[in-house]
């Protein structure tokens, strides 16, 4: 059966009657409006303390071409309403991380982060996160008019310790707490490592997971649902081959090494395990008998 | 069981279409971008004069200025990164010191015991350096610190231009003795010990006819960056430092002294600046104070009717978006007879897209107050590179003002780049940015260097054009510091540029005929004598442009206190309005154009 938006709604705490019992819900592991919430929070709390932004008007530009054309092309490619809220992830994600003073690449880049959900498929499945691939291709064919060096929410530790807070426990309710530890272990002793290597402070090497582009990567590109592998092992090894393929780029002086690693290794992790469920299911009774194009 | 609707070829294979578009969009926007510049290539003087009306040619050595910047070496603990902390420090102010009617140039260096040079204008076309003669060479002594940039203003109202030098070490004022020499004033004016500042202005905040003096600090100012006892002393942050040196305001008490008055009067920041300037934005007769920081949000001073400051960057849509402010310059770019402020960042391909900013007062603020909107991008004057000093002015005499940005930071190797580990520890947790020893090794390498200036046209329709490569401006030097001037009295603007372990570069300016010009030179009676904080708002064929004297702007910069304005064909000025600081209003009427006006304040 297709598991529809109805079913993972939020209920209303008006129909419902018991706060406690709506908040529980609002909270738990499957509410995919958690994260949003979350992230918007975070950007808002940072807007109003640090003016993080150069303008909401940017970031609700990319958000709302981000859900416009998802809706567009759903209902165009699939014939149905899709959920808005993995749109609206997409949106805030490339209105936060993208850095640009013109107004154009925010639009661009949630345009081709949504296209490519519905292009770049494989068995029903797409194989980028789609804010990360938009980036990564605007970081390399618009380099001119777009950055990410993201540092928008200062270096104080307070601030840090509360999205660090917010984030763990965050992707704890959605079960994906490990890839986070796992990658973040795996950035740390890469440091170490580049550090023997290149001869930089150890300090200096780790300092970038410190900054808050970083907390946003790990908490909510990383992790997402929807491009990562099933298996909480694989998903750990795929965590931490993205720290490795970062670090390699690292090696080679690339300022944008985390959005690459994830853009080269997640595909290749997510290609390996469709070629893996579709071979498993052609020689058992597959468990999901859904179709994969109605998996969004 | 729902059954998912499975897309059809021709859908799937126009969404393909669309993707690759998509894709494509940025590599076609950049293809139309080049052609258009590709359309607007050097074709030498005769070319530009036909097609934007003026030419700028570097004459710096052909006049007589062979002057080469020199860096400090700072202390040992910062030698893996000693190009990038002593990066700043070339800087240069105009002056008619000897009252001859010629400008001057006044040129620091900041290599320890390396000499500021003082340019005489001849009047000939050459310059001769005056410095050692007149006491103002000398002042990078090992132990005092070295100069970082100098404003001049006539602090006694003798008639004579005085100097204030600021230095990342001890400042120094010096007191113009009838344009023959000068003399150290620094102890009876009560001046500090030891600032690390990179900014000063002088502004008359209360009206009073007397000058007073603003200081920014950039480092702390207990910092001695030849003895360090520790190595933290970075910005704690890239974008939100508090951290830097503090503020100094000095409130001039008439009998060569100074009252440091800043927290009193509300003035009580840490932020790391970097350029200041004074302007009375709000039309209260008053002048308010725009701190362009590095490492943070712009600061916006608002003057309390000459009794205090009220901070109210973000009330004034300025306190947002932190970035790297390195100039702050005004302007009256659409000729509405109100300030915009342009203040410049850092913009590097593929790393960091800051921008620089031109503030635009919006129309509907409330009295006494003001409301800006950055509006660099809707005018083209966004992109600049790793931008330092900038400078307004008529640069074609066509009636709107121009704007001249120089670029570059560290021109070390050109083929490597310093900027991986930069961003490493730039967006680290400030217990590691604000060390110094944490900072990876500089290593020969490059940081945002051999960059291209901008020529900014105004077309007066808010629009900038750019021109520098067609206009002569060509070199790749580290700019710093910008500052304009007539120096052949004949109605062209000329530039003048400090490059940072560069040479002084004087471009001389030629105007294609036909465009007219008016400049005045302003003497204060009631007011200040240097006039500074005068607004001369002209009037001429349905235009009106306002001007202020500026006790410094742009990055460690000042320019020629007269007011220069083009007229473009208009071969006549209906009015001029003039607001002196003590509140006089003085108009002319119809004062003849292709001329420069000394005009006294009216007792």
């Amino acid at each position: 059966m297709i598991r529809t938006v109805e079913q993972n709604a939020p209920a209303s705490l008006g129909k419902s009657g018991n706060l406690a019992s709506g908040i529980g819900r609002f909270f738990s592991i499957e509410n995919r409006y958690l994260p949003p919430f979350l992230i918007t929070m975070i950007l808002v709390v940072g807007q109003v303390k640090f003016g993080l932004l150069e303008s909401f008007s940017r970031t609700a530009l990319a958000i709302a071409v981000a859900m416009l054309l998802d809706l567009l092309l759903a209902r165009l490619v699939y014939g149905k309403w899709p959920n808005l809220a993995s749109a609206y992830i997409t949106g805030i994600s490339v209105g936060i991380l993208l850095r640009s003073p013109e107004f154009w690449p925010y639009a661009l880049c949630s345009a081709i982060a949504i296209t490519s959900k519905y292009v770049i498929r494989w068995h029903g499945r797409h194989l980028w996160n789609p804010s990360n691939f938009a980036i990564s291709a605007m970081l390399i064919l618009a380099p001119a008019y777009v950055a990410t060096l993201s540092v928008q929410w200062g270096n104080d530790i307070w601030p840090m310790i509360v999205v660090w807070i917010l984030g763990a426990l965050i992707t704890w309710r959605v079960k994906r707490f490990h890839i986070t530890l796992t990658y973040v272990i795996s950035f740390i002793a890469f440091s170490a490592l580049r550090s023997v290597i290149v001869g930089d402070s150890f300090l200096a090497e780790v300092a970038p997971l410190t900054g808050p582009m970083y907390q946003l990567f790990i908490f909510f590109m990383i992790t997402d649902p929807r491009t990562t592998v099933k298996s909480v092992r694989w998903q750990c090894v795929v965590a931490f081959l993205v720290a490795a393929a970062e670090m390699i780029l690292r090696l080679a002086n690339n300022i944008h090494a985390p959005y690459y690693a994830l853009t080269i290794v997640g595909p290749i992790a997510m290609a390996i395990m469709i070629w893996r469920t579709s071979h498993q299911q052609a020689v058992s009774k597959p468990a999901d008998t859904r179709s994969p194009l109605a998996r969004p | 069981m729902e059954q998912a609707v499975k897309p059809s070829r021709a859908l799937r294979i126009g969404l393909a279409i669309f993707f690759v578009g998509l894709l494509a969009t940025p590599l076609a926007y950049k293809r139309y971008q080049q052609f258009k510049a590709a359309s607007a290539v050097s074709g030498g003087e005769a070319q530009a004069l036909a097609r934007y009306g003026f030419y700028l040619q570097e004459s710096a050595k052909a006049s007589g200025i062979d002057f080469l910047h020199q860096a400090p070496t700072l202390d040992v603990k910062l030698s893996h990164i000693m190009e990038q902390v002593a990066s700043m420090g070339a800087a240069v102010s105009i002056v008619d010191f000897d009252n001859d009617g010629w400008p001057d140039i006044f040129v620091v260096n900041s290599k320890e015991g390396s000499h500021n040079a003082l340019y005489r204008n001849l009047g000939n076309g050459m310059f001769r350096d005056v410095a050692a003669e007149v006491g103002l060479a000398d002042l990078n002594e090992v132990g005092t610190g070295v100069s970082t940039g100098a404003v001049w203003g006539d602090y006694d109202n003798d008639g004579y231009e005085d100097v204030f030098i600021y230095k990342w070490g001890k400042p120094e004022l010096f007191h113009n003795d009838g344009g023959k020499h000068f003399t150290r004033v620094t102890e009876q004016a009560g001046l500090p010990p030891w600032v690390n500042a990179n900014t000063a202005i002088w502004l008359d905040y209360d009206n009073d006819g007397k000058l007073d003096l603003f200081v920014g600090g950039y480092y702390p100012e207990n910092v001695d960056l030849w003895h360090l006892k520790t190595t933290k002393i970075m910005p704690e942050s890239f974008e939100y430092a508090n951290n830097g040196g503090r503020k100094y305001l000095f409130h001039n008490l008439g009998n060569g002294k100074f009252e440091e008055v800043s927290e009193k009067l509300g003035i009580n920041s840490r932020r790391w600046s970097l350029a200041a300037v004074a302007a009375d934005l709000r039309g209260t007769g008053y002048p308010d104070i725009f701190v362009a920081n590095d490492y943070g949000v712009s600061e916006l001073y608002l003057n309390q009717g000459g009794k205090g400051f009220r901070e109210a960057g973000k009330e004034a849509g300025v306190g947002f978006s932190p970035k790297s402010g390195m100039t702050a310059a005004v302007g009256d770019v659409l000729n509405r007879g109100e300030y915009a402020v342009y203040v410049s960042n850092i913009s590097e391909e593929g790393v960091l897209v800051q921008g620089n900013n031109l503030w635009m007062p919006q129309a509907g603020a409330a009295p006494g107050t003001v409301h800006y909107e950055n509006m660099a991008n809707t005018f083209g004057v966004e992109l600049g590179g790793w931008s330092f000093g900038a400078q307004f002015g008529d640069l074609n005499n066509d009636g709107f003002l121009d704007l001249y940005v120089t670029n570059g930071n560290v021109s070390l190797d050109p083929h490597r780049s310093y900027w991986y580990d930069y961003s490493k520890v730039a967006g680290g947790n400030q217990a590691i940015i604000a060390d110094a020893a944490n900072w990876p090794a500089l290593d020969g390498r490059s940081l945002s260097g051999y960059q291209h200036k901008r020529v900014w046209m105004n077309d007066g329709e808010g629009r900038f054009q750019e021109v520098a490569q067609m206009v002569g401006v060509k070199d790749v030097y580290d700019g710093r510091s910008v500052a304009m001037a007539d120096f052949a009295n004949n109605g062209a603007l000329d530039v003048v540029v400090a490059n940072q372990r560069g040479p002084l570069l004087l471009y001389k300016n030629t105007v294609a005929p036909g465009r007219h010009w008016i400049e005045f030179d302003l003497e204060g009676q009631r007011s200040n004598r240097s006039a500074i904080g005068a607004q001369v708002n002209v009037f001429w064929n349905g235009e009106q442009q306002l001007q202020q004297v500026s006790g410094g702007s742009g990055f460690c910069a000042q320019n020629e206190r007269r007011l220069h304005f083009g007229l473009g064909k208009a071969s006549a000025v209906d009015r001029v309005e003039i607001r002196w600081p003590s509140g006089t209003k003085q108009t002319l009427t119809a004062p003849r154009v292709d001329e420069l006006h000394k005009v006294k304040e009216p007792l």
